[in-house]
């Protein structure tokens, strides 16, 4: 088990180095090069100059190259050129708001979806299937960003249920641990910070949680009835094992494989997912600052976004591989 | 008494639009305690799902309508709620399947499954459970119990496998147990070796047996009575002797002729029976096997044939039976076991 997941932290080496020769190559390949994307259309020709030699432009192409992922390493992804702060410093501080909304969406799909799925598959054909089956349909196909407008117009606009907008009220004046706002207020002992925190967290959760639960519920139905008609499920009932044994210990475990191989897909794509409900509620996590970003054409904060990704995505994959072993002991790693 | 009566037992599959598929129709039989009973036929006869029924193991689907009486000492089966039917299922009755590999759950180890049944109906746990699956996976033939426990049904081998659902089945020393073919899927000589063990806790433990197959080889090794299903109701009902010596019903005899044997000359053709269970029947009554019968006389296509009851407690449901002086011999056991 360790040497397995020391093995796939090892792998992440050369993807990330495969990852760096693609953003370097990028970066030289923007129109009009670095110096242009920096200076946009005005600058002159002296200022161009003095920016690519400032930036090294002008030393062999592979000096430049070892550089550049010599400061990758050190984490150094330049500064943004719309803040002027370090990449890194804006990450730290803003980072720790999309994964806290991730989690709590993933949470709301993964502990719906599956009791959802599951009961839709042993009421096949009646109303409840009916309804999740139409259900996750509907939320297939709503874009997150509508779906996010129209919570926000019931459920605080009208109802004013739950905040509009905002990671927490900022006359709470909670202490700044580790950017974690709810861990944060849980770690100091502000209760009512934490409580804030995650009060501003659930409509935008429940919005960007729309897809990622549809998909769940439907994976979780189609599966659980394929292991229903499985031969071990009738050896369990001719046992005569209770039926909550019987669902708990041999149907659910069994189908919940593909379920976890569509959550560590999923948790992906919430991350882009993210960029769209944080703009919505004007949630301060890193999707937002991304989406001003492009617009802006911060090419550092975009490189050092799209390396985050790519760490966080072979991450996330990394515990969906663990806990197959944990599921099914014939993919145990080795 | 007998342990099980089955009687008039029906299963309909009814769809929306469609003819109704009468799977089991009308099928008696009874399995007396500690007696080894078969339930022959061929794929599609409808022995599957009469075992199915009988332990209210059918899937539920709506149009599935089940009929007649299963009397296991006393209750009627059939009319038991859901709670009480866990309660025999896997104390009383117990069953064996066809595959041993998709019979087993794939992701739990074989001792949770043979201590689920402990704990479910003899309340036990932890270390007396574990003590006494290890025992169990002993009695069948299973070497180094307590490391076989830990593993999983794809570490084992298809022997062991059959031996381990053997274990769950007579983990409560049931009074009737049910194996649905339970050799078909393993290799001829580990065939021999679990009804060698089947036999020998049948007779061990008093435990009656209904075995159904399609091999005529383990009804001559193992059966004390033979019932032969053909298209969903029982044709033929015979002790194993007399049934293999003197068939009455063609379609027996058809099986019989089926076999292929040792001792036939170099170049004899076998004697396969004509088409297939699943041929549609061309009129609405009549004799099921009417169709593929080289007997058949213009009263098969009327009326369904009658169980006529002979002097010698066997009975056939045919109106042109094989006459009585037997032409097939009946094989020697040690051959076909």
């Amino acid at each position: 088990m360790f040497r397995f997941i020391v093995r796939r932290l090892l792998q992440l080496i050369p993807t990330l180095f495969g990852l760096s020769l693609l953003l370097f190559i990028w970066l030289r390949r923007l129109p009009g090069g670095p110096e242009t994307a920096i200076l946009g259309e005005r600058g002159t020709p002296e200022m161009r100059a003095a920016i690519r030699r400032n930036m090294g432009l002008d030393e062999p192409i592979l000096v430049q190259y070892g550089r550049f992922v010599r400061r990758m390493i050190k984490l150094d992804l330049g500064t943004s050129t719309s803040t002027k702060r370090a990449v890194t410093t804006e990450f730290i501080e803003r980072f720790p708001g999309t994964v806290e909304l991730t989690i709590t969406a993933m949470i709301i799909a993964i502990g719906i979806g599956i009791p959802l799925g599951y009961l839709a598959a042993r009421r096949r054909g009646r109303f409840l299937d009916h309804a999740s089956v139409g259900g996750s349909l509907i939320g297939i196909c709503i874009p997150v960003f509508f779906l996010g407008y129209v919570l926000k117009a019931i459920f605080s606009e009208n109802l004013h249920w739950f905040p509009s907008s905002g990671r927490q009220d900022p006359t709470l004046e909670a202490t700044r641990v580790t950017n974690f706002f709810v861990l944060d207020g849980l770690m100091t002992r502000e209760w009512d910070a934490a409580a804030d925190a995650l009060w501003h967290l659930v409509l935008p959760a429940i919005a960007l949680a729309s897809i990622p639960l549809a998909i769940i519920v439907r994976i979780t139905r189609a599966s659980v009835l394929e292991v229903l008609n499985e031969d071990f499920v009738r050896t369990a009932e001719a046992k005569g094992l209770t039926e909550q044994t019987v669902r708990r210990r041999h149907v659910l475990r069994n189908a919940m494989l593909p379920v976890a191989t569509s959550i560590g897909l999923l948790a992906g794509g919430l991350l882009s997912g993210a960029v769209l409900t944080e703009t919505v509620f004007a949630f301060s996590g890193i999707g937002a600052f991304v989406a001003e970003a492009i617009g802006q054409r911060d090419y550092p904060v975009l490189m050092g976004f799209i390396l985050i990704i790519a760490v966080v995505y072979v991450l996330v994959n990394l515990l969906v591989d663990l806990s197959y072993s944990f599921i099914d002991p014939r993919v145990r790693v080795r | 008494m007998a342990l099980l009566e089955v009687e008039d037992l029906s299963v309909t599959f009814a769809r929306r639009g469609q003819r109704a598929v009468h799977a089991v129709d009308g099928v008696s039989f009874s399995v007396d305690a500690g007696e080894v009973v078969g339930l022959v036929g061929e794929s599609g006869c409808g022995k599957s799902v009469t075992s199915l029924a009988i332990m209210g193991l059918l899937p539920k689907q709506p149009g599935l309508r089940v009929g007649g009486k299963a009397v296991f000492d006393g209750t009627d089966l059939l009319q038991l709620d859901d709670r009480s039917r866990r309660d025999i299922r896997g104390r009383d009755i117990a069953m064996i399947f066809q595959d041993p590999l998709s019979s087993l759950n794939p992701v739990i180890p074989i001792g949770l499954q043979v201590t689920e049944v402990l704990t479910r109906h003899r309340g036990m746990k932890g270390e007396a459970a574990a003590k006494e699956a290890a025992a169990l996976l002993d009695r069948v033939g299973i070497p180094d119990p307590k490391r076989r426990l830990k593993e999983y049904p794809h570490q084992l081998s298809g022997g062991m496998r059959q031996r381990a659902l053997i274990a769950m089945a007579v983990a409560c020393q049931p009074r009737l147990l049910i194996a649905d073919e339970p050799t078909t899927a393993l290799d001829v000589t580990i065939q021999a070796q679990i009804l060698e063990l089947l036999k020998e806790l049948v007779r061990d433990s008093g435990t009656a047996l209904l075995m159904i197959t399609h091999d005529l080889g383990v009804v001559a090794g193992m059966c004390d009575t033979v019932n032969v299903l053909y298209g969903g109701r029982v044709v033929e009902t015979a002790r194993r002797r007399p049934l293999f010596r003197q068939p009455r019903h063609p379609y027996t005899v058809g099986l019989l002729g089926s076999v292929p044997r040792l001792d036939a000359g170099r170049g004899e053709k076998l004697n396969p029976i004509p088409g297939s269970v699943r041929d549609l029947l061309p009129w609405p009554d009549g004799c099921a096997f009417a169709p593929r019968c080289a007997r058949r006389i213009d009263e098969c296509v009327g009326e369904p044939p009658e169980l006529v009851h002979a002097h010698d407690g066997r009975s056939y449901r045919c109106v042109n039976p094989e006459p009585l002086p037997g032409m097939v011999p009946a094989p020697r056991e040690e051959e076909s076991a």
